[in-house]
């Protein structure tokens, strides 16, 4: 029989210092297409003292078969998703509409199912990386520098469900030598997933429209918190022969 | 695709293209907005209002059965004359059993959208009648042979000059560019329908159980002289337009003013409570209620969506929303347009037929933000899409996403389909933007970012 005594004396590291273990969640559009903005994030989580780990296994958070009405399909995705992020002390994710995915649509997702206790933990330990750095860290100056005039572009997810609005605004009123000039309306970039693939006519005219938007602005580039709605934007503008530039937050962050 | 879907999309792409028809919508809404926001401010707490709204609304909807009864009893007590029509074509049915009796000839209408969704004006006209719309966008619609475009702003999509020439072909009155002027014009026609109309015919706004009273809330005062000049009047509304009590209308009818057209309270709000008492100077001498089911019950019954009967057809989501002002209120092809036609249109109308709409949708929620009423809109569209994927799937989308759960969930194929990706993007340049582009939807009109040649994943195993 053991004793009491015999068992290890386990202090939690943050207790010590601080220091958390973030799990980053690094959604598949900026693993393949952007991995720059992972690469960003994990500096600025490091430089300011958290352990960054990010479990090769996950790929995917299964919001476009969410999305098309294939529940029993982004279920066995998610599923595995919550499993591989039960033991995380807290989850970063590097975009707000795989954030939403995670903090609103899994509770739903597994409503009454023998997951929906997991899925409400995770959602509870979930954040959206501008998110995570202002609400949870409270940090706000990252002592970066970024010498232009730029205009922010709210991912409708991160903006409507997480209701993330100040915190990426907060973070950039701290960037040396940048100029925000917000556009005259929040308004959708026409992405919405599958929607552009679905509807591509109505998807590029909602772009067309947010561009010009973003153009009105003078702005040199457009920054966002959200890689998909920046991927839509990016892909018009290019096609404009437009000079403007589409840049992440995070990116935006980690200069100096 | 079905012909309801395949139409769907001709017209979105005609409309998309159409920048004359852009430019006027997000002018035309983009005012309205600046002076939205500017009475909306003078709410003290306008998130509390929408949720004391969202409240009341849930009250009479989850007890319709006792609150259509309490309204239905005040009603009779003063001598309507109250029907019950489960579908559209027992509503006509019963209009025109009314008009046959009356025997009469001519019929002037107000603003109601009920009337657009049982399509009385074709019904009474095949009939031999005649049918005047006398709200002003409507009357103006209704010349050009069109449905209105927007549930409060019929003829948002013309401009005066449309409407001048409009006038002059059908009307032959003289050419004016001038607003006041045309106003005018269409206003000598209708005095002159008022006068001669046998029934007058509106919609409703509210149906206050407590008084049996029904609300019409309206700028131009047709309403009130389509409901008091005739000698009979009749109202057509769906059962879910009840309140509870007459004090509810001090929160809904600023509420409905504000996000419907901006103004702090509409010109003229009023209260109908039965025909002509004894001793009253004026009213119609005979009142009929129609109240219209066309299954809303069946949205009823359904209690994840039943919060879509909180709806008071104010407009507000349709006017925020993007894929409204970029496709139009014609092309969706329904009654109710914009998000909250496509969450209940397939309700109304069938799942499979108009599931579409709500896939036509890029889930911003800017609609669930602006609801006073908070219906949750951008997830009922999620809904209506599980909805119609579990009743009937697509084989080829469920092989996508059966494949798509397969590759995410074994880090060892995702790393193979990733590679492979790589591979043959280098051939993409060869088939980019034509239709042999298996990404064609996108790349036809956008640029497509390469799989980077080091993936996030890459970076990460390699420092590791």
């Amino acid at each position: 029989m053991k004793s009491e005594h015999s068992a290890p004396i386990i202090l939690p590291q943050c207790v010590l210092c601080n220091r958390m273990k973030v799990t980053l969640f690094i959604p598949c559009f900026v693993d393949l297409m952007y991995p720059q903005v992972g690469i960003s994030m994990v500096k600025i989580l490091e430089r300011l003292g958290h352990k960054v780990e990010c479990p090769e296994e996950i790929a995917c958070c299964g919001q476009p078969a969410y999305n098309s009405g294939y529940w029993d399909e982004a279920r066995e995705v998610a599923v595995k998703v919550l499993e591989r992020l039960k033991e995380a002390e807290v989850v970063v994710i590097a975009s707000g509409s795989c954030g939403a995915m995670l903090r609103v649509f899994y509770p739903e997702l597994f409503a009454g199912t023998v997951h929906a206790g997991t899925a409400k933990t995770l959602a509870g330990k979930s954040y959206e990386f501008s998110d995570f750095l202002v609400s949870k860290l409270a940090v706000t100056d990252l002592g970066a520098r970024f010498p232009a005039k730029v205009t922010f572009h709210d991912g409708c997810h991160g903006l409507r469900e997480l209701g993330n609005y100040e915190q990426p605004r907060r973070l950039l009123a701290h960037v040396r030598e940048l100029e925000l000039v917000e556009m005259k309306e929040k308004v959708c970039c026409g992405f919405g997933g599958t929607f552009a693939a679905k509807f591509p006519m109505i998807s590029t005219a909602m772009g067309e429209v947010r561009c010009a938007q973003a153009h009105d602005t003078g702005a040199e580039y457009i920054v966002s918190n959200d890689s998909s709605c920046l991927m839509h934007i990016q892909g018009l503008l290019d096609r404009q022969g437009s000079r403007v530039k589409t840049i992440h937050l995070a990116e935006v962050l980690a200069q100096s | 695709m079905n012909p309801v879907a395949r139409e769907f999309k001709a017209n979105a792409r005609r409309l998309t293209a159409d920048l004359r028809h852009r430019d006027l919508i997000q002018t035309a809404l983009g005012k309205y907005e600046a002076v939205r926001d500017k009475t909306k401010a003078a709410f003290q707490d306008w998130q509390a209002a929408r949720q004391a709204a969202a409240e009341i609304k849930w009250e009479a909807v989850n007890h319709l059965d006792r609150y259509l009864d309490e309204f239905v009893r005040n009603l009779e007590a003063r001598g309507t004359k109250v029907h019950w029509a489960s579908t559209g074509r027992q509503a006509r049915e019963i209009i025109l059993g009314i008009i046959r009796e009356k025997k009469a000839r001519s019929i002037i209408k107000s603003k109601a959208m009920t009337s657009e969704e049982i399509h009385l004006n074709e019904a009474l006209e095949e009939a031999g009648f005649e049918v005047v719309e006398s709200d002003l966008g409507e009357f103006i619609v209704q010349l050009r042979k069109e449905a209105p475009y927007h549930i409060v702003f019929p003829a948002m999509h013309l401009s005066r000059g449309d409407i001048n020439e409009l006038f002059t072909r059908e009307l032959g009155s003289a050419p004016t560019q001038n607003p006041e002027d045309l106003t005018m014009i269409a206003r000598g026609v209708l005095r002159q329908k008022y006068l001669a109309a046998d029934i007058g015919f509106t919609g409703a706004n509210f149906a206050v159980a407590e008084t049996g009273m029904i609300s019409i809330t309206e700028n131009e005062g047709n309403a009130r002289l389509t409901a008091a000049l005739p000698k009979v009047m009749v109202t057509l509304l769906g059962i879910e337009k009840i309140l509870p009590r007459l004090e509810d209308l001090a929160l809904f009818l600023p509420m409905l003013a504000t996000i419907g057209t901006g103004q702090a309270l509409t010109c003229y709000n009023s209260l109908y409570g039965g025909p002509r008492q004894p001793g009253e100077p004026d009213g119609p001498e005979e009142y009929h209620v129609v109240l219209l089911d066309n299954r809303r019950t069946e949205l009823l019954a359904d209690a994840e969506q039943r919060d879509a009967l909180h709806c008071i057809r104010c407009g507000g989501c349709l006017n925020v929303c993007p894929i409204f002002r970029n496709v139009g209120g014609h092309t969706y092809g329904t009654t109710y347009s914009g998000p909250i036609g496509s969450v209940i249109t397939p309700h109304l109308r069938g799942l499979q037929e108009w599931k579409h709409l709500s896939y036509a949708s890029s889930l911003c929620g800017a609609c669930t933000e602006v609801c006073p009423v908070k219906i949750n809109l951008h997830h009922h569209l999620l809904h209506n899409r599980r909805n119609a994927s579990r009743q009937k799937p697509s084989l080829a989308e469920k092989l996508t996403f059966k494949s798509f759960a397969f590759i995410v969930n074994r880090p060892g194929v995702y790393r193979v389909v990733k590679r492979a990706g790589r591979l043959l993007q280098k051939l993409h340049p060869l088939v980019k933007g034509t239709r042999l582009d298996p990404a064609y939807s996108w790349t036809r009109t956008r640029e497509l970012p390469p799989i980077a040649r080091q993936t996030f994943k890459e970076y990460w195993r390699n420092r590791r």
